[in-house]
């Protein structure tokens, strides 16, 4: 087994076996998606227009939520120094480390997403847009929350900071994903917006391990 | 030429020379921005659609511009370095910042004064708006994450990393934004919508943008200097300087 | 193999070192002494490239670390004061996937082999939270066994540790010594091991 494969198994099999991350992710998404309707009314037709956005941010916000424990807990007890030591790249193993955050953050919340759409009465061309959007989006969550979470490694309120930095790169994701599902329904078609989405996850899969690793040297320097 | 390059890139050095040039740049910048304010206010004539309400964008356009331009130029000093691990840079990133945001800040708050009388409403979701108010929270969150790490070398790096990640991503930002508002056929206002640019008013915009810019760079050089006294306080040369000593000699008993 | 060269590291405006230089060849083992606080952790995560060196250089076998530093970190094992252990997972668990993770052979007797000889036989598959701090560290330092690095850079190992695990210990590295390895070692308590000796001593 490399040492990719190794990491990822060792941060799957340590979320097991404390449950908290998957748990507080779902709960959280499913808690906005309730909240939402509750302050906007329960009209149906608006609350069918408003459902790609509602269902994106809550999934977004559900993403970021598990971020700060990306690196903070190896880097407390001297894991992620013994990964920058390692002559694996520091990269691979982030990589690995991120693909891991996926699975507990990020594909939950993919699979429960056209369960919470039913409640905005979307169909089922809108559902399959908007579990596919997520399907590729929620990465793109992981990839470039990771960069935040390095950056702002071991620092004082390091939770809200991490929020700060990462929003405004989320904008693009949010936007082609809740408009995919605007154009389905729109009749226009999700295509373009689905491509370019796919398009960020690459630059995002390919950019963000080599600038994570980077910035979490950095903060191993200190 | 290298030579020169060098030998101001030292913090030392850098200080005696940002010091030699701030009072000349910045006197130009005011005597700039009194001709372009004049030109603005006095000699532009009057709207045909707006009313003398219009002459905001004296302000409101060559603050976007340089909220942008400022931003490049933090995103070099970032890529000078972490390439080349130099102090200065970093401090020269830093330093820019501050001024960044209030920009980004004037820019929103000029645009909405400016969309009241115009459009009835205090906000527009319009793309160039919207894009603004986003560049703002990137400097907002670089300005944080540079103050909230204690270690002045890590956070010089960290903030460099960031600043060039936003500076990279602000034409993805910028392009999402503009999608997102076309396709919702909204109220796509333009900002010089319904008045042809007269010549006089380009001019008048142009020598406040460069007056903008003539200011952010004789305030960033001061900044720099507070920021290398700052760091550099524990050094003999420090000590040393002139005004140090007459600091030291008034609040010594 | 390991020279440096007038290496120098500041703390914001303190200058914690400045000038340390010395070299180590195989089987020789090098004493970093000096008082608290003087930099001796600092310095050595410097020489395994966990920090940039202002001044100064760190090669292994004539090449900068800073250079391929693959090459540097396959050669090299690090302990320092963090044990790195997942408390949730076996030391079983733990040690295969940190040897994955560091590019050495992980395989189950090995490591079976490595905790059974630092005297955790029958705890190999308990949860290390479960362990007391003594056998965290034997679990820790279990990793000197599995790796063949050759050159150790130990931040004060034999601490917590009672005198059976310590004569265990000092029978690692002899063992290793005297297999041409190398070793850079801080204690505050005089060590007796085998190989060169040679100490270093760092002041302010």
């Amino acid at each position: 087994m490399s040492a990719f494969w190794a990491v990822v198994q060792r941060d799957l099999v340590l979320a097991m076996r404390r449950k908290t991350e998957v748990i507080t992710a779902v709960f959280f998404f499913v808690v906005v998606a309730a909240l939402f309707p509750l302050g906007i009314g329960p009209e149906i037709n608006t609350l069918r227009l408003v459902a790609p956005g509602i269902l994106w941010v809550g999934a977004l916000l559900a993403s970021m939520l598990s971020l700060g424990r990306l690196f903070a807990a190896d880097f407390a007890d001297g894991t992620l120094e013994q990964m920058a030591l390692s002559p694996n790249s520091l990269s691979v193993l982030v990589a690995a480390k991120i693909l891991a955050h996926w699975l507990l953050s990020g594909l939950p919340l993919v699979l429960l997403a056209p369960v919470l759409g039913l409640q905005f009465d979307l169909t089922e061309e809108a559902l399959w847009t908007l579990t596919i959007g997520l399907l590729l989006g929620t990465p793109i969550l992981s990839l470039i929350g990771a960069v935040g979470a390095a950056l702002t490694l071991g620092v004082r309120g390091g939770d809200v900071l991490l929020s700060l930095l990462i929003l405004p790169l989320y904008v693009p994701a949010l936007i082609f994903g809740a408009g995919a599902v605007q154009a389905q329904m729109s009749g226009l078609g999700a295509a373009a917006h689905l491509s370019i989405l796919a398009a960020m996850a690459l630059v995002a899969a390919v950019f963000s391990p080599w600038v994570s690793a980077a910035s979490l040297r950095i903060a191993l320097e200190s | 030429m290298n030579k020169i390059f060098f030998h101001y890139a030292a913090p030392q050095n850098f200080y005696g020379l940002a010091g030699r040039l701030w009072p000349w740049v910045a006197a130009l910048a005011s005597a700039l921005a009194v001709w372009g304010l004049w030109l603005g206010f006095f000699v532009a004539p009057t709207d045909f659609q707006q009313g003398q309400g219009y002459r905001i964008i004296f302000v409101h356009v060559p603050v976007s511009w340089m909220s942008m331009i400022i931003y490049l130029a933090m995103a070099f000093w970032a890529f000078l370095g972490l390439t080349f691990n130099t102090r200065l840079s970093g401090m020269m990133c830093r330093a820019l910042a501050p001024t960044g945001a209030i920009c980004a800040f004037l820019s929103l708050w000029t645009g909405a004064l400016w969309g009241k009388p115009m459009w009835g409403t205090w906000w527009v979701w319009d793309a160039r708006l919207t894009s603004e108010l986003i560049l703002f929270f990137l400097y907002l969150g670089y300005i944080a994450l540079t103050n909230a790490i204690d270690d002045t070398r890590r956070a010089d790096k960290a903030g460099g990393i960031l600043a060039l990640v936003g500076a990279l991503n602000v034409p993805v930002i910028y392009f999402s934004v503009k999608w997102w508002n076309t396709l919702h056929q909204g109220a796509s206002v333009s900002l010089t919508q319904g008045s042809k640019m007269a010549e006089i008013m380009l001019q008048a915009m142009l020598i406040m943008a460069v007056a903008f810019w003539l200011y952010a760079i004789a305030i960033a050089l001061y900044r720099v200097r507070s920021m290398i006294l700052m760091r550099e306080r524990h050094a003999q040369w420090v000590a040393d300087l002139p005004e140090i000593k007459a600091q030291v000699k008034r609040t010594s008993p | 193999m390991l020279t440096v060269s007038h290496l120098s590291l500041s703390r914001g405006h303190r200058r914690l070192f400045s000038d340390v230089s010395f070299s180590l060849m195989p089987g020789q083992w090098l004493h970093l002494e000096g008082d608290n606080g003087v930099g001796k952790t600092s310095l050595l995560r410097l020489l395994c490239g966990l920090g940039v060196c202002e001044q100064g250089e760190v090669t292994w076998k004539n090449q900068s670390i800073v250079q391929e530093p693959e090459n540097f970190r396959a050669d090299l094992l690090y302990l320092g004061h963090q044990l790195a252990l997942k408390e949730d997972l076996s030391p079983l668990e733990n040690l295969r996937t940190d040897a994955l993770v560091a590019g050495r052979d992980g395989s189950v007797d090995r490591v079976m082999a490595a905790l059974g000889q630092m005297g955790l036989r029958g705890r190999e598959h308990l949860p290390v939270r479960v362990l007391s701090q003594g056998q965290k560290r034997r679990t820790a330092l279990a990793r000197l066994l599995i790796s063949r690095a050759p050159l150790w850079i130990l931040d004060e190992p034999f601490v917590a540790l009672d005198s059976p695990a310590q004569n265990a210990l000092s029978g690692v590295i002899n063992a290793h010594l005297n297999d041409a390895g190398m070793l850079l070692v801080t204690s505050h308590q005089p060590l007796s091991l085998q190989g060169q000796a040679l100490s270093y001593r760092l002041t302010a």
